[in-house]
């Protein structure tokens, strides 16, 4: 299910901010209306696990650290070993998942209400992006499509490369507007756009 | 200290837990044998050079690692999974 309510309240503010005098540097989003699930395969159920995905999604992933794809607003990507995440903009994508997923291949858990999707796009997301993780952002090191768990400031995070400027950030809804000043403040320096 | 995770690649120590020494074997649940179990818990051999040790990835993928660290040098000459290590026999006990 989609969540309906956004836990940025009055630090979401449409237009434009910090030194957008010399430019955009960054757009940033929130995305509202995607389901965000998480899939888990058993041990020797990852081959499975992947085709389930690609059934559901049409995203079909190869099996190796952090790979994923995405298309439009649907995404998918590997964060941990036989761990994944799948974005739609579906309310019914853990239905789906649950039905092509049996329990003897993996687990499903929709973290929708539990994590707030923020896109961050634009010539200057590798750079204000790594004032905050402390993970390598150039394409070479971070591939478009693939994932990442990482920490902000001890704080997990997931993010997905989706092109060579836009980044997927989930962060914990309830650390999500605390995280959404902080991003603001890493952007103020190249100018950003919220819409 | 950057810790090189098999899944994740390179990461800050920040992002890892130190589970303890991955060399020590549990003995038997069934023993009453209080000097080994008082070993087990409480007796570390803090060896300069290199040790194996189990590290949680708990600020990336969650896994538990085997890594062999020079504890004078903080050198690492090899990370692995834990699980595969248990299996194989080489890793010591669980965490
Ligand atoms: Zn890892």
């Amino acid at each position: 299910m989609a969540e309906p309510q956004s836990p940025l309240g009055h630090t979401f503010v449409p237009g434009d901010h910090g030194n957008s005098a010399g430019g955009i540097g960054l757009v940033l989003t929130e995305r509202r209306d995607v389901s965000i699930v998480q899939v888990t395969a058993w041990r020797g159920t990852i081959p499975a696990v992947l085709t389930a995905i690609g059934d559901v999604t049409g995203l079909n992933l190869a099996d190796k650290p952090g790979a994923g794809r995405s298309a439009g607003e649907k995404s998918a990507f590997g964060f941990a070993p036989g761990r994944y995440f799948v974005v739609a903009p579906s309310a019914d994508l853990e239905d789906r998942l649950r039905r092509a997923i049996p329990l003897e291949t993996g687990t499903i858990i929709d973290l929708t209400h539990g994590r707030t999707a923020i896109r961050v796009k634009g010539p200057w997301s590798e750079w204000v992006l790594s004032k905050l993780f402390a993970i390598d952002f150039s394409e070479h090191g971070f591939p478009v499509g693939f994932g990442r768990a990482t920490l902000h400031h001890d704080i997990h995070a997931n993010i997905q490369r989706t092109d060579a400027e836009t980044f997927d950030l989930y962060v914990f809804r309830t650390f999500a507007r605390s995280f959404w000043q902080t991003l603001g403040h890493a952007a103020a320096e190249v100018g950003y756009r919220v819409e | 200290m950057i810790i090189k995770c098999p899944y994740c690649g390179p990461r800050d120590v920040i992002e890892f837990t130190y589970q303890g020494d991955a060399t020590r074997q549990r003995p038997d649940p069934a023993s009453t044998d209080q000097a080994a179990w008082n070993a087990y818990v409480y007796d570390r051999a803090n060896p300069m050079g290199g040790h194996r040790e189990f590290w949680l990835h708990s600020g990336g993928c969650r896994q538990h690692l085997v890594v062999t660290r020079d504890m004078a040098t903080h050198v690492i000459s090899s990370v692995g999974f834990a699980r595969d290590a248990v299996a194989s026999g080489k890793g010591g006990d669980r965490p």
